[in-house]
């Protein structure tokens, strides 16, 4: 009995810990919009400035809590808030995703830099030694101080939002913006509170944590993913259900801990870990289904163009004889880092047709590659072609598997849905050496690094650096080529019709469950054989190559280059060699080099296309300019409506300025039979539905 | 039987009650209007209809089948299409690609060897939209983009067609070609159900009208039946019939 008494008051103790998490990060979501992916992140930071203030330079606790939780915590939110979450309200919610991802990347980057991850630093609890005794067994005064700081955070929140006007604003917010502007409330002002809060608490839960968790940075930031299940099972609006989560989630990691025969059954082992994954992966499940509702069609800020064969070609073959131009010539430091971004480059091309076409976000990729570099490893035929193909096939079953419970997500549900298959694989699976299931034993990442034997094909020797770099170009070339061909393809329009209206598409006879189920499937076997051409490069491969925070600079990378097009994904490897090469250069450098992709993606909040396409559109535009090239304004005035037409269409981007205003009468070009539909240049603008305040939930019809 | 029946409908959204056991049928060669003000619930029928919102009860039948538990894509499968009143385009691909997606769900399906990318010309064609055909879907004024929806919806070759304001946004005389088009479209075999504000579009090519108010069917008839029905035009106008006059 005080066996079990112990473990609920643990559990109750980690809950609490959660529940304060996860209240910042759904006050923080319901006020403005943004998941905060990086709010572990911020707690991590709390947590080691905390450390710093008070360990490393002895200062005393309450003047480091009122410093850490009370000051800088508010003052980086209101930042936070300021500079990169202000602009983002009409955002995509990868956009946003990407956004808050980067700052995570850089948060992280910005600790090891500051706190050298080879120093020790004990995070001792607060009043070590005191406990009281409670029906037969101990609470720690730690336990109590964490247990009564959940209390005073639920009564000041409940104070902020249900005793102050701001805090009306702010519930005010989460329903309608709109109108809460009209009634003279201000949005950005209950936003920047909501980020105040969020980071603060984030701050409190990081401090808490420390000292079961020790001071180091990846399990602080990822640690506090395990609130979001909590806050998911608040469906990331009510607290009280967040802190139900909470309690079930602390409860149930500490019974398992307790309880389950984790050291006689060897594919337990680890479990404990990804229970609150678990649990996050089964609340995602118990979602109510999103009505299948499109969304009112919008000048998408995204642009896709259909990508030309002869340009795509031309594009591989400068990619091809570029890497065998510079193959025999570099150096090993620069081979080694060009061969790792071209591997990436084509997990990264696996994100193209799934989120670029697809409007599927993924955040476990690089997981998939795991998966594709262990079969390789351990399948028969490993090495051969033959390898390459049960590689894909192998990633490729996952990602199916892996689709299923994702299939019926949507947009910020998705991508948590797949940062915790990512992280099940990373706490669980990748942790295993071997799984024995019904005498059958499957080996996965046995002592930790497996070696793998490089892929050969017959008749060349790939076993030279210079001649294996050659082959990755020729590899990513065909791969892009494949993704170029998908997009002109008639699965290709679907995707993206899919994307853009679900509604729409369903209605038309298109079953979008197979479509996704089939598109996460091939991605993730590109994926795999990414992760297989990676693994050729390392020549041996551990866990952490394919953790969660490993997809992430890769998912912004091809994000910043573009994720709708192979250029994008040719951007992002490059940029991916690039970051590793220069970080050999110094330590210094490599510090900024761990920054970069998240400063990257913090940008991505302006240019939503990538870089990619704003080259490409230079380009374009320099093209046109050059004397005797027509093709660029034959291409503009083809799509010329005739006149009468013009002048609106024009105004919708459309026809080259030149061409809007002959004088030709409107309705004048041929009309086909009696029922044919004149058009004109006055139908439209002035009736386009509004959305906001109008459609309030007003009307029953629609979007009631 | 009916071509298209939704029987005895209800829909509850928590507490609000936004039909309430609403029957409506179209025949083959029908031109069947769905009239009611805002909230009436009209596009929540079409929901209904076409499986984007389960009903609480009642059923919809097509073709002779009960259709009720069978997903959206199954009923567009089996003939069933429509356009939005909030639209619904893929609007970064070309009005072209919007075609021909929904004719690359279809033509395999009608087991004939045309070229989807014809069909989408000849329908492109025919609407009159073809120097649209290049142009991003949301980059189209509204009034054009509503056509495209009804030419994308055609393109499925339904057996039923349920349009949810395609006039919003057009002017008269693209209103009276719309019209015709619906006319053509009705002889030829289609089944249309018109939901539409603008009268001059419904009374003059409606075989039958129904009028849904507060989520309850008011009244049905022919147009004729319509304008002189005393409940009608109280819903509408406030008054009784021979005050109105």
């Amino acid at each position: 009995m005080s066996e079990f008494l112990t473990y609920t008051i643990v559990g109750l103790v980690t809950a609490a810990i959660y529940a304060i998490a996860a209240s910042g990060l759904v006050v923080t979501y319901t006020t403005s919009g943004v998941f905060n992916i990086a709010h572990g992140a911020v707690g991590m930071f709390g947590a080691f400035v905390f450390w710093q203030l008070r360990w490393g330079w002895n200062w005393p606790a309450p003047l480091a809590l009122v410093v850490v939780i009370g000051v800088l915590a508010p003052l980086f939110g209101c930042g936070v808030e300021k500079l990169l979450m202000r602009n983002l309200a009409d955002a995509s919610e990868a956009t946003k995703l990407a956004v808050t991802i980067g700052l995570l990347i850089a948060m992280e980057g910005a600790a090891l830099w500051i706190w050298n991850p080879q120093t020790a630093r004990p995070f001792p609890p607060f009043y070590v030694n005191n406990k009281v005794s409670f029906f037969g067994t101990y609470v720690t005064w730690t336990q109590l101080i964490t247990l009564g700081t959940f209390v005073l955070c639920v009564l000041v929140l409940w104070f902020i939002l249900y005793r102050t006007r701001i805090g009306i604003d702010m519930r005010a917010v989460v329903d309608n913006r709109s109108l809460l502007m009209l009634v003279g409330g201000n949005p950005n002002r209950a936003s920047r509170l909501s980020w105040i809060l969020g980071s603060s608490l984030a701050a409190v839960a990081g401090i808490l944590i420390a000292p079961t968790l020790q001071l180091s940075v990846a399990p602080l930031t990822l640690l506090v993913i395990n609130a979001y299940a909590a806050a998911i099972i608040g469906r990331l609006r009510s607290l009280p259900y967040t802190f139900v989560g909470a309690a079930i989630i602390g409860l149930a990691d500490s019974y398992v801990v307790g309880y389950l025969p984790v050291s006689t059954v060897n594919w337990l082992q680890n479990l404990p870990l990804a229970i609150p994954i678990i649990i996050l992966l089964i609340a995602l499940l118990l979602q109510p289904h999103e009505r299948l509702r499109g969304y009112i069609v919008r000048r998408s800020r995204e642009s896709f163009p259909v990508p030309s064969y002869r340009l795509s070609l031309t594009g591989a073959v400068i990619l091809i004889a570029v890497c065998a131009a510079l193959a025999p010539v570099l150096s090993t430091q620069p081979l080694y880092f060009a061969s790792i971004g071209l591997a990436l480059g084509v997990v990264g091309l696996s994100l193209v047709p799934l989120l670029g076409y697809a409007g599927q976000i993924s955040l476990c990729q690089m997981t998939f590659a795991g998966v594709g570099a262990l079969a390789f490893a351990h399948a028969t035929g490993g090495g051969s072609l033959l390898g390459l193909l049960v590689a894909f096939a192998i990633a490729a079953i996952v990602g199916l598997l892996a689709a299923v419970p994702a299939i019926r997500l949507r947009g910020l549900y998705l991508a948590l849905a797949t940062a915790a298959i990512a992280e099940l694989f990373d706490s669980w699976i990748f942790g295993l050496p071997s799984v024995t299931w019904f005498g059958h034993t499957l080996p996965l990442f046995e002592s930790g690094a497996v070696p793998i034997a490089r892929l050969s094909i017959p008749g060349i020797n790939l076993t030279s650096n210079r001649t294996y770099l050659v082959a990755l170009a020729v590899i990513f070339s065909l791969i892009g080529l494949l993704v170029v061909t998908i997009r002109r393809s008639r699965f290709g329009r679907a995707l993206l019709a899919m994307r853009e209206s679900q509604a729409g598409s369903e209605t038309l006879g298109m079953r979008t469950t197979a479509l996704k189920l089939g598109v996460f499937t091939l991605s993730a076997g590109i994926a795999g054989v990414g992760g297989v051409l990676l693994a050729g490069v390392y020549t041996q491969v551990t866990p952490t190559q394919f953790s969660f925070l490993a997809s992430l600079p890769l998912l912004l990378l091809i994000m910043a280059g573009g994720a709708g097009t192979v250029g994008g994904a040719t951007f992002g490897a490059l940029a991916l060699g690039v970051f590793g090469y220069i970080g050999t250069i110094s330590t210094f450098i490599y510090q900024i080099s761990q920054l970069l992709p998240g400063l990257v993606g913090v940008g991505l909040g302006k240019q939503p296309n990538g870089v990619a396409a704003d080259i490409s559109a230079s380009l374009a535009k320099l093209a046109a300019r050059l004397p005797g090239h027509a093709s660029e304004r034959l291409r503009l005035a083809s799509i010329t409506p005739p006149a009468g037409v013009g002048g609106q269409v024009s105004a919708a981007g459309l026809a080259s300025p030149g061409s809007a205003a002959s004088p030709s009468p409107a309705h004048g070009a041929s009309p086909v039979d009696g029922a044919s539909l004149p058009v004109s240049a006055s139908s439209g603008e002035a009736s386009v539905p509004s959305g906001g305040i109008t459609d309030a939930g007003i009307t029953l019809e629609g979007r009631a | 039987m009916a071509l298209f029946e939704v029987r005895n409908v209800t829909v509850r959204y928590g507490g609000v009650t936004a039909l309430r056991s609403a029957t409506v049928t179209a025949e083959p060669r029908g031109i069947h209007g769905l009239i009611g003000p805002n909230g009436a619930g009209k596009s929540t029928l079409f929901n209904v209809a076409t499986g984007l919102v389960a009903p609480s009860s009642g059923h919809v039948l097509l073709d002779g089948e009960d259709v009720t538990r069978r997903s959206p894509h199954a009923r567009a499968r089996r003939g069933l299409a429509r356009t939005f009143q909030q639209l619904e385009l893929f609007g970064v691909l070309t009005v072209r690609d919007n075609l021909l997606v929904a004719a690359e769900l279809h033509t395999r399906r009608h087991g004939d060897r045309t070229d989807p990318r014809r069909a989408v010309e000849a329908m492109l064609d025919r609407m009159n939209l073809s120097q649209f055909g290049p142009a991003r879907a949301d980059h189209l004024p509204t009034g054009i983009a509503r056509l495209v929806e009804v030419a994308r919806a055609l393109m499925t070759r339904p057996k039923v067609l349920l349009l949810d304001e395609p006039a919003a946004g057009l002017i008269e005389e693209e209103t009276q070609a719309l019209g015709r088009m619906l006319r053509e479209l009705a002889a030829e075999g289609l089944s249309i159900i018109l939901v539409e504000h603008d009268m001059e579009l419904v009374m003059p090519v409606c075989s039958t009208v129904t009028v849904l108010d507060q989520g309850e069917i008011l009244a049905s008839g022919t147009p004729e039946e319509i304008r002189r029905n005393n409940a009608v035009v109280q819903a509408y106008l406030g008054v009784s019939a021979e005050a109105a006059q």
